[in-house]
């Protein structure tokens, strides 16, 4: 972080995002310590076995997470963009429908679905036509790659209807 | 030259029809989805990979290399017509291309694009052709700690060397690392860090990581702030070819690119980015025409793009005769070799001589179709730069949501694509490099085998890791990479490095 950019940005309130990272690496670091530690560790000629990496990275997460702290407390925030919280939210529920219903839906119902919301979190909000788009295009990677190119995708009624079993 | 021999075979292996066929259609994918915007190499690679899966190995890696080689084109023309910052290997590119291209020099601008990668593509893999061999000799006396080091040495330069900081990138090589360990050891068959989930046992799947990372994290990030309209596309007026001066300007550039790009791809220093950012360094002080830069030096696109492919066909030095992958889209790459057995790596040119030449020459094959391929369809390929972003992104989620399915239809899988998109869109947001948490995935597990391999053989004595001249000098390199830059850092000399930073290749 240069001279001049501490001199634009406003005061010196600490990085609140620097905090929350570092305690996430923390507690990764942790978790991999704690695993490491219960590991039957067998070390053998080597003199250390399965249990040492997850000790180690765990310890390096933890001081990189130090690291976050030092930084945090040394450098201003940084002002970010205005995130649009809702596009995202589409994105994540499109992402959990589909993950959802493509075991008894099939692929093309539960992909169209992350389609259209995708779409809507770009801004696009008529499912009436991203839904039918999303289908055909589903339908179309669907014959290509489980019936061309011998992808094992889900199918569901649909694609029993269409492409027969 | 035993290699031209040997490339010669592999020539004439790849010549067979159907592998024609699978490398065109490499290339054409490769280059469709390359020429879409915020589509880096390293996506590409990871989203055509389901393509392959149902082949057999020698069509799927000829196919993979046509779409790696095609994929590293389209994102060129991408940032040429369409300044669209965030394509790592090609940003450079942009820098001149797009200023041509808004003054109406768009098709030059494009030819000498398509032209100097050409150039740099046939000369590098030729290279490649004769270097390959050599460091396989040389890595047959390679042990377990030899590779240590120089996976020591990878993890460095592709998280802390460059990039505007250390910690950001080590931090994202760690939570590779962390990843990677999830699963059985290879070693013991210790399961690790699987939480009695059935399908952790086989560890976190390397391209369900770059997918969701790059795919749908980008995804998220443009979606989350998503205002105004979308970018405005040059349109090309005129042809697409040189006029004398532009080819006289253009291939002395091609050729320092190429020279500068090949071995720096080929050393385990980084990828594509630094070269073509040292080739318009060079460029920029070699020039004639010095009032042009900034303004669209045809300079300024000829030698980074020239650069940048050289560089492309240098990483497969690493990552064939030694199995090191040194970018993402390396690691991703070597995901598509282990899908069918196969461990690039010395072994792998003793063991499969004609899969591995046949790949090499179709590399050469691949350049030749491009060239075809491109200067007539490239208008066809800018049309998919009109798709509009809605589009465009629920398209491309689709894709990579089928990746994950097909190759494994289970919902934890779909979850994992979920939880790490998310990672990589605050990974995106807090400027936080991506492609470290890729390699460190995958080349993590390597690393501790090698080290645990070295401590196996000397008894668990610790000093065997610096015993030898060349391992001691590869960590000795790899310590100097990680400490000169955060002195220059913190003397207040980092904006160089920043620059250099590419987070998607």
């Amino acid at each position: 972080m240069s001279a001049d950019h501490r001199a634009n940005a406003k005061g010196r309130r600490p990085s609140g995002a620097a905090f929350i990272i570092a305690a996430g690496l923390a507690a990764l670091g942790s978790l991999l310590i704690w695993q490491g530690l219960i590991i039957p560790d067998k070390g053998g000629y080597a003199g250390i076995g399965s249990g040492a990496m997850p000790k180690a990275i765990g310890a390096g997460l933890i001081l990189l997470a130090l690291g976050h702290i030092y930084t945090g407390l040394k450098s201003p925030a940084m002002p970010h963009e205005h995130q649009n919280n809702r596009a995202i939210a589409w994105i994540v529920a499109g992402l959990v429908l589909q993950l959802v219903l493509v075991g008894f839906a099939g692929f093309s119902i539960a992909s169209a679905l992350l389609f259209a919301c995708t779409a809507r979190a770009m801004g696009y909000g008529k499912f009436h036509i991203s839904l039918p788009v999303g289908l055909g295009l589903a339908l179309v990677i669907y014959g290509t790659f489980d019936r061309l190119l011998k992808l094992n995708l889900p199918s569901g009624m649909l694609e029993h209807l269409i492409f027969g079993a | 030259m035993e290699a031209f021999g040997f490339l010669y075979q592999g020539l004439l292996t790849a010549m067979d029809p159907s592998l024609l066929l699978y490398a065109l259609l490499g290339v054409t994918l490769g280059t469709m989805v390359g020429v879409l915007p915020g589509i880096g190499p390293a996506l590409t690679v990871a989203l055509l990979l389901p393509v392959t899966y149902g082949l057999d190995p020698a069509g799927s890696l000829i196919m993979f290399a046509g779409i790696y080689y095609g994929g590293m084109y389209g994102g060129s023309t991408t940032s040429i017509l369409l300044n669209t910052p965030g394509e790592s290997a090609s940003i450079v590119t942009a820098i001149e291309g797009n200023k041509m291209a808004r003054a109406g020099r768009g098709g030059p601008a494009l030819a000498t694009a398509a032209i100097g990668s050409f150039v740099a593509g046939l000369l590098a893999t030729m290279a490649l052709a004769l270097v390959a061999p050599q460091i396989v000799k040389l890595a047959l006396i390679f042990g377990p700690r030899e590779y240590f080091a120089l996976m020591i040495l990878a993890f460095v330069t592709v998280s802390a060397a460059f990039g505007d900081s250390a910690l950001k990138g080590l931090t994202s090589l760690f939570i590779g690392l962390a990843l990677g360990l999830v699963g059985i050891d290879g070693l013991t068959g210790q399961t690790r860090l699987a939480f009695d989930v059935p399908q952790l046992l086989d560890g976190i799947e390397v391209t369900t990581l770059a997918v969701a990372m790059f795919a749908v994290g980008e995804a998220l990030f443009v979606a989350a702030r998503i205002e105004g309209a979308d970018e405005k596309i040059h349109a090309i007026k005129g042809a697409v070819r040189m006029t004398a001066t532009d080819w006289g300007r253009s291939w002395k550039a091609w050729l320092r690119g190429t020279a500068i790009g090949f071995p720096i791809g080929a050393m385990p220093a980084g990828g594509a980015d630094i070269a073509s950012f040292l080739s318009y360094g060079t460029e920029k002080r070699l020039t004639k025409h010095p009032e042009e830069f900034g303004n669209g030096a045809i300079e300024g696109v000829a030698g980074p793009e020239a650069a940048n492919n050289a560089a492309a066909a240098g990483t497969l030095v690493p990552l064939l005769t030694l199995g090191l992958p040194t970018t993402a889209t390396a690691a991703i790459m070597l995901a598509g070799f282990q899908q069918f057995g196969l461990q690039p790596g010395p072994l792998l040119f003793i063991t499969a001589p004609t899969l591995v030449w046949g790949l090499i020459a179709s590399l050469l094959i691949a350049n030749v179709m491009l060239l075809v391929l491109n200067l007539p369809m490239i208008r066809l390929w800018i049309k998919l730069l009109s798709i509009p972003r809605h589009w465009l992104y629920a398209g491309i989620l689709m894709f990579a949501t089928l990746g994950t399915i097909g190759l494994n239809p289970s919902p934890v899988e779909l979850v994992q694509l979920t939880i790490f998109g998310l990672m990589g869109y605050g990974m995106r947001l807090l400027n936080y490099p991506i492609a470290p948490v890729v390699v460190g995935l995958i080349l993590g597990p390597m690393a501790e085998q090698q080290l645990r391999r070295a401590l196996a053989i000397a008894q668990g004595d610790w000093t065997t890791l610096v015993a030898t001249p060349l391992s001691a000098g590869l960590l000795t390199v790899a310590a100097l990479a990680l400490i000169v830059p955060m002195l220059l850092r913190a003397r207040g000399k980092g904006a160089v490095l920043a620059q250099i930073a590419g987070d998607s290749d």
